[in-house]
């Protein structure tokens, strides 16, 4: 049997774990994170949320689909470390066309495999989310480690700028065209576009540093905000232009960043969690109607808002519409008018499910039934 | 939503017998719900004819019916009992049918039972195949092309559109019974035939072939409001083709990307809903075509299942538990995962870890059966185990089994590759090892992938462990980095001894130096997002354990692992019993077992949960654990069968504590020397019998003590390989068959006792006083297994004196043995003389079955003996009776028979005919029902009726016998004409029954075709139900090496026409008795409850 070349990885406080290079050979800094979902590698790896953090797959067997051309969710890999127990050595699935691992390397990701996984997570569990290095180089888990402390932590980064696209491209709809979005991509999936244009969304995606003004010229129905890495305290350029929208009764949309995006709009405040929600099965509840939707989320940071009761702002009254039911984290936010009918609303959580369950598809139709109501939308149909 | 406030009591229907297809997960779903609804506040109304479950314990509902499940019968617990609603969907197919027929029969209305957890429609909706269709396709999704067919023309004329192969599936029977691959028309014939006689509807689908496809299963639970989660998906290593329940599985699914999967739960999801089930369990099953994908769904089954047990034990889940809780009107986000203890239940479990089920098989019980798997299920039982990845579950599964071939083999000779290959395209048990042996002999992947269809990921992850014995094998020393990486892949320390020529022992030894031990990580349901409250743990070899360290002294109980014939429910019964005990009496209890299908691998049955092979190795290490994690009091191996037992001396030599009775204790009763010593000093005689190692010695000692004799190896579980013979060619025969049964072990040779009447007895010693718990008298002559023939409690042709005897000798073998715990002795009673055949210190199979015929909990007792207890103590502390025993039952004790259960309809010989039916000295029952009532007619009526249908009160009676039976049955066949029952005869029978005045019409004594006249012969008129009741005893050998002894194809009849069939002279006598008192009296029920106040 062959055996890769030894890996090191080491956490900031000190933990440390030996395995074998998976992927490129190298040196990789980032926040370890770990996701519990058992499908959807290929997903994980290409969401740009994962910018600059290490992900720990809880599932010990990694690669058995292969890499394929469809599942992506932007044009390339985002994690800056990926860490497995039991990689693939072969692909299985029709639709496969490489090996994960030969994909991670012509990335350039480094990798480490064949570690107690279960291990580190319960490390991350207890102790939070952490700076992690990883290498094929060192073998000194001391001096590795000083360079994990000498990394950027996560609290406090502004990485919207670096996963957006540098150009607007537009995302036609299937058929005809109902409604014209323009979403804001801080580190937007591909399925979410393509859940909208499934709605007959005509979708102009354009760069995290636009304005209101570069909004309002696409003669928009709605603002939708998108996922995407980072602190949102320091999503100050997007909050703008949300409040800006909303100032102009714009319906909108946001997820998960876009939630906080929201959030902070409306004068909410947002927090880093200990350990974050990465997974695809999370139970979320919608307050209004009871019903529980098992959900994909990726979120370090959340949303603070009362559980209590609505919460008047400028714009309207402000409420809170989904909650975690594992920890009580707020999940969605829902903002009404005057006449009580929703004109804004966000989620923390990925409704475009890719990795994971539809349950929250449903949300895509409530953005188009807001845009409908809307006074100010050129409705088309 | 709260719980419903308008149901204030349920009627729970269980799942009867285990048979193949329906074992002991509906003891533990069963009792989940009843637990669950009786902690509700509820008044629980249980209906299960089998003793040997949890379930039917008395204080696991308010109302234990041991009734037989007909409808007839369990409309009769609802006329006394009048139960708000009815909960089946907990109890197999067994319980979903009889709801059906209740309804269909209008007692759910005329008693006004609302019907809970899925309703008539959605049953209907799910379970015919017509309108299931319907929904897949409204939904969406697709199905396989398919025809319904009523009769054998609508067959022929199906397969012109489909085309052969086609699948053959009849309607609404359990565990896919009568389902098969027709290749062509005379398959077809045989296939569809069977398959029409045994669907209740008198219908089959005929569906085009999808073998070969890679399959899939996921388990669903919805609520009241509409929320839906799926608990687990399953994937077959083996693919289409195979049953499920005969499959290699694995959870999660692994060879899926997360499209296909979502795919595949968006349909599940919206299958439930269109179907209707309102609330609770039902799975899904999928086939996937590997080379496009295309998905296809199979079925539902709208109720818990086998599948949801596993899927219970494989994520921490409690499908059954969670069932009832939504059955009542709560939501899953108002149910909280008990292991979490702060999440709810409304959410996707996920895993860390790898889960394996491997089926256990039970052909060398059947040599004439058909070893090829198919659609139709025959494996008895099944180990599942969990690994931190596939490989290390695996083959942890496999070793599981407890079979000399189970185990991957790395180290002989492979063979040759191409017949290797060709081999493997055939599926049957054992076929993964044989891959393995293709792979080791040249065999790509590519290769076994286009002969066995078994996705390229796992022949991979088998190339793959291929590939570290050869390290292991070539590596100059076993240094720890080979070490670890075989133990990573799930080699155990046997495994890895014969890949270097040593002992494993010795590869123990060095593993142990070098520090190289498993960790033991914890099943969470979340891949430790959260942290777990209940200590469920297995074992990895990987870096960090998770064992918590204790104060209280520990007790392990070995459980007794797969369900195989011979060892089943009735030994998971009594380890249950053990932890329930022991807690109680301030123990931390540890189970180790991997048995999914149990209530002893619930998380909450003892206080830690080990889901472990039952290897030595595997032991040793959770008493490590252990060890290290807090004070052990010992290990107990006495409940679990001859699993635990036989690891009793190894563990003892490994400096392990054993409780109870001691390992030497337990040698002197297995072997036969110090044993008849034991005997002979007590002055208790045993039948005549010598001990032979070649055939010249056997027949030396059958001539000196005469034949018959019963021949057997030595150190058995069930009977096996144990035969009556008669003469010297077929004991020459048996001598050659019986040494490959167990090699290092000579041949027993006894003197066989005609005509006595076999005695059972479980007793409790605690090296001073002597329980007597229960004297079982066999309704069968000895020579049939004790495990196969009914028998009574109390005994009904004993007397005080005789129970006296029993009771005096076997103290003096509990006193000679040391025993300390239960003991079970058989005995047989010829003349007067009472004759010691056998003594076994540990619970026997008919533990269960005395504590419900009795109410006096053996086995909770037995544990604290074992840990000390007097049973004067235990007397004082009111678990055993303040006086007496079974010696002094209350003169108005019920009767209780306890009937065996065949599963020869699952069997077929490879020309498709079914296997032989006669009973023998090897055992080869799967499971058991009880009958309870005053007497003892109505007591076997009850059992017969719940074991194989009730016994016919008048109508026709067919009756053939050997002649040494003729002399027995006369009268008895004389009470049955009187009785006004038609008599059948062939000739020489007829001429006895003539001469005692018993007019019978003489029916020839030919099988097939017609008579000369043109007249249907016996089996036609067998086969179209002009006949009642068989009667046929064989004359010549019993079983064994000539499958077509005499009167076969009326034995093979009689299964085929689901008619009773007695085979036995003193069979005949209980069905006369229970005949007479079916018409003497409306039989009534009665809970043990009420029997226990009266």
């Amino acid at each position: 049997m062959t055996t890769n070349a030894p890996a090191l990885l080491v956490l900031e406080d000190g933990r440390t774990f030996r395995g074998r290079s998976y992927g490129a050979p190298g040196e990789t800094f980032g926040e370890a994170v770990f996701s519990t979902g058992m499908t959807g590698y290929q997903e994980t790896l290409t969401d740009p949320s994962y910018h600059r953090q290490v992900v720990v797959q809880t599932a010990p067997h990694i690669g058995n689909t292969g890499v394929n051309d469809d599942d992506p969710e932007s044009g390339r890999i985002w994690v800056a470390g990926y860490v497995v127990r039991d990689p693939a050595r072969r692909a299985s699935s029709w639709r496969s066309r490489r090996s994960l691992d030969d994909e991670l390397a012509a990335q350039g990701v480094v990798g480490i495999s064949g570690i107690d996984t279960r291990a580190l997570t319960r490390h991350l569990r207890e102790r939070g989310a952490m700076r992690v290095g990883i290498s094929t180089v060192e073998t000194d888990a001391d001096a590795l480690r000083q360079r994990v402390l000498d990394s950027p932590e996560m609290l406090g980064a502004d990485l919207a700028a670096e996963v957006s696209t540098k150009e607007p491209y537009v995302v036609p709809a299937d058929g005809e065209r109902r409604f014209t979005v323009v979403a804001l991509d801080l580190g937007i999936k591909s399925m979410t576009p393509r859940r909208m244009a499934e709605r007959g969304i005509e979708v102009h995606v354009l760069p995290a540093t636009a304005g209101i003004d570069d909004v309002l010229s696409r003669e928009p129905d709605g603002l939708f905000l998108s996922n995407g890495p980072g602190d949102p305290a320091t999503a100050d350029g997007p909050m703008h232009v949300v409040r800006a929208a909303l100032e102009r009764d714009l319906p909108f949309f946001g997820i998960c960043f876009g939630n906080q995006v929201f959030a902070r709009a409306l004068g909410f405040g947002t927090y880093k969690l200990g350990y974050g929600h990465r997974g695809i099965n999370q139970p979320v509840q919608d307050r209004g109607t009871g019903k529980v939707e098992v959900t994909a989320h990726n979120h370090g940071f959340a949303v603070d808002a009362p559980l209590d009761g609505p919460t008047e702002t400028p714009y309207g009254a402000a409420e809170v519409s989904h909650v975690c039911l594992n920890d009580d984290v707020v999940e969605g936010l829902a903002l009404r008018d005057q006449r009580g009918d929703l004109k804004a609303f966000s989620v923390q959580y990925h409704p475009e499910a890719a990795a994971g369950p539809h349950d929250a598809a449903y949300l895509f139709d409530r953005f188009t039934d807001v845009m409908s109501a809307a006074p100010s939308a050129a409705k088309e149909v | 939503m709260p719980r419903r406030t308008d149901i204030d009591s349920v009627l729970v229907i269980g799942s009867g017998p285990i048979v193949i297809g329906q074992a002991c997960e509906f003891d533990y779903s069963g009792t989940q719900a009843c637990r669950v609804l009786r902690a509700e506040g509820l008044r629980v109304i249980l209906v299960n004819s089998n003793p040997a479950t949890i379930m039917t314990d008395p204080d696991i509902a308010d109302a234990t019916y041991v009734e037989p499940i007909t409808p007839e019968f369990v409309e009769k617990v609802i006329a006394l009992e009048r139960p708000d609603a009815l909960l089946a969907t907990l109890g197999g197919q067994t319980a979903l049918n009889t709801a059906v027929a209740l309804h269909e029969r209008g007692v759910l209305e005329r008693f006004g039972v609302e019907l809970i957890g899925a309703s008539i429609d959605a049953i209907e909706r799910g379970e015919n195949r017509e309108s299931f269709k319907k929904i897949v396709e409204e939904v969406g999704g697709e199905t396989a092309r398919s025809e319904i067919c009523h009769s054998m023309d609508d067959c022929f004329a199906a397969v012109e559109k489909l085309g052969y192969p086609v699948v053959v599936r009849p309607s609404f029977t359990m565990g896919g019974a009568g389902s098969g691959m027709a290749f062509d028309e005379e398959d077809l014939r045989r296939i569809a035939g069977a398959g029409l006689d045994a669907s209740p509807t008198t219908e089959v689908l005929l569906e085009e072939s999808i073998l070969g496809w890679k399959e899939y299963e996921l388990e669903v639970m919805r609520d009241g409001a509409d929320n839906v989660v799926i608990v687990c998906s399953i994937e077959n290593v083996d693919p289409m083709g195979v049953h499920t329940g005969d499959s290699v599985t694995v959870a999660p699914a692994l060879t899926l990307t997360d499209r296909e999967y979502q795919v595949m739960r968006d349909q599940a999801i919206a299958i439930i809903r269109a179907v209707g089930v309102d609330t609770g369990g039902c799975n899904i099953q999928f086939a996937v075509d590997p080379d496009d994908g295309r998905l296809i769904v199979i079925e539902m089954n709208p109720r818990v299942s086998r599948s949801s047990a596993l899927a219970s034990k494989a994520t921490g889940f409690p499908i059954a538990k969670i069932a009832a809780k939504v059955a009542l009107g709560y939501t899953l986000d108002e149910i909280p995962n008990d292991i979490t203890g702060e999440t709810p239940a409304s959410f996707e479990p996920t895993l860390d870890y790898v889960v394996v089920k491997a089926p256990r098989f039970a052909f060398e019980k059947f040599p004439a059966a058909d070893s090829t798997l198919t659609t139709h299920m025959k494996s008895v039982g099944e180990a599942m185990a969990i690994g931190r990845n596939f490989t290390e579950a695996l083959q942890k599964a496999l070793r599981s089994l407890e079979k000399s071939d189970g185990a991957l083999d790395f180290a002989s000779e492979p063979g040759d590759a191409k017949e290797l290959t060709e081999r493997v395209s055939r599926p049957y048990d054992g076929r993964l090892r044989d891959v393995v042996d293709a792979l080791r002999a040249g065999a790509t992947v590519d290769d076994l992938y286009a002969a066995t269809r078994i996705d390229p990921w796992f022949l991979d992850q088998l190339l793959l462990l291929t590939e570290v014995a050869d390290d292991v094998r070539k590596a100059p020393q076993l240094t720890p980095d080979v070490l670890r990486e075989a133990k990573r892949h799930g080699f155990s320390d046997v495994q890895l001894a014969a890949l270097r020529g040593t002992s494993a022992e010795v590869v123990r030894g060095v593993r142990h130096a070098l520090g190289i031990r498993p960790v033991f990580k914890t099943v969470d349901t979340c891949a430790a997002e959260f942290a777990a409250k209940t200590p469920y743990h297995y074992s990895s070899y990987d870096e960090e354990t998770e064992v918590s360290a204790r104060e209280r002294e520990a007790v392990i109980i070995l459980g007794s692992g797969p369900n195989r014939i011979g060892q089943g429910i009735e030994f998971d019964y009594s380890c249950v019993h053990a932890a329930m005990a022991l807690h109680e009496a301030g123990y931390e209890t540890v189970m180790v077992n991997c048995n999914p299908e149990t209530v002893s691998t619930d998380y909450d049955t003892s206080d830690r949960l080990y889901f472990e092979p039952l290897t030595l190795e595997d032991v040793l290490e959770v008493v490590h654990a252990e060890r290290q994690a807090g004070p052990v009091a010992g290990v107990i191996v006495q409940l679990g069968g001859q699993t635990p037992l036989g690891l009793a001396a190894a563990l003892a030599e490994a400096g392990v504590p054993i409780v109870g009775t001691s390992p030497t204790a337990i040698d002197l009763a297995e072997d036969r020397g110090s044993f008849g010593r034991v005997l002979g000093e007590a002055g208790l005689p045993a039948p005549k019998h010598g001990t032979a190692s070649s055939f010249e010695q056997a027949r030396e000692i059958a001539h000196t003590i005469g034949y018959p004799v019963l021949v057997r190896p030595s150190y058995v579980l069930g009977g096996r390989g144990m035969e009556i013979v008669y003469d010297d060619a077929t004991l020459a025969d048996y001598i050659g068959r019986a040494t490959e049964a167990s090699p290092e072990h000579p041949v027993l040779v006894d003197r066989f006792l005609d005509d006595a009447v076999e005695i059972d007895v479980d007793a409790l010693f605690d090296g001073d006083e002597l329980y007597l718990g229960g004297v079982m008298e066999h309704i069968e002559e000895a020579g049939i297994h004790s495990g196969d023939s009914a028998c009574a409690l109390p005994p009904i042709t004993l007397g005080r004196d005789e129970l006296t005897r029993i009771k005096a000798s076997t103290e003096a073998i509990a006193r000679g043995v040391g025993v300390r715990g239960l003991l079970n002795v058989q005995y047989a009673l010829a003349g007067d003389v009472l004759y010691v055949l056998e003594a076994n210190p540990r619970a026997s199979r008919t533990v269960p079955f005395v504590s419900k015929a009795t109410g006096v909990p053996l086995a909770k007792a037995a544990a604290r003996v074992m840990l000390g207890a007097t049973i004067g103590q235990l007397r004082a502390e009111g678990l055993l009776p303040a006086a007496g025993d079974a010696v002094d039952l209350p003169a108005d004790a019920p009767v209780a028979v306890k009937e065996a259960v065949m599963p020869f309809n699952r069997f077929r010989t490879p020309d498709g005919r079914t296997v032989d039916t006669l009973l023998g000295p090897e055992m080869r029952s799967t499971g058991e029902v009880m009958g309870i009532d005053e007497q003892f007619g109505t007591a076997f009526a009850k059992s017969q009726s719940a074991a194989f249908g009730a016994l016919p009160t008048s109508g026709t009676v067919f009756v053939s016998l050997a002649n040494r039976d003729k002399r027995h049955m006369i009268f008895p066949v004389k009470r049955l004409a009187d009785l006004g029952f038609t008599i059948l005869a062939t000739a020489g029978t007829a001429e006895v029954l003539r001469r005692n005045g018993v007019t019978a019409e003489v029916v020839r004594k030919r099988w097939v075709g017609h008579e000369p006249d043109g007249t249907p012969t016996i089996i036609g008129r067998i086969l179209a139900g002009d006949v009642d009741l068989i009667i046929n005893t064989p004359s010549g050998t019993t079983t064994g090496g000539s499958p077509r002894a005499d009167g076969y194809e009326i034995r093979r009849a009689a299964i085929q026409g689901n008619i009773p069939c007695i085979t036995t002279t003193q069979g005949l006598a209980a069905a006369v008795q229970g005949i007479e008192s079916l018409r003497a009296e409306s039989v009534g029920v009665r809970s043990l409850q009420s029997w226990a106040d009266r």
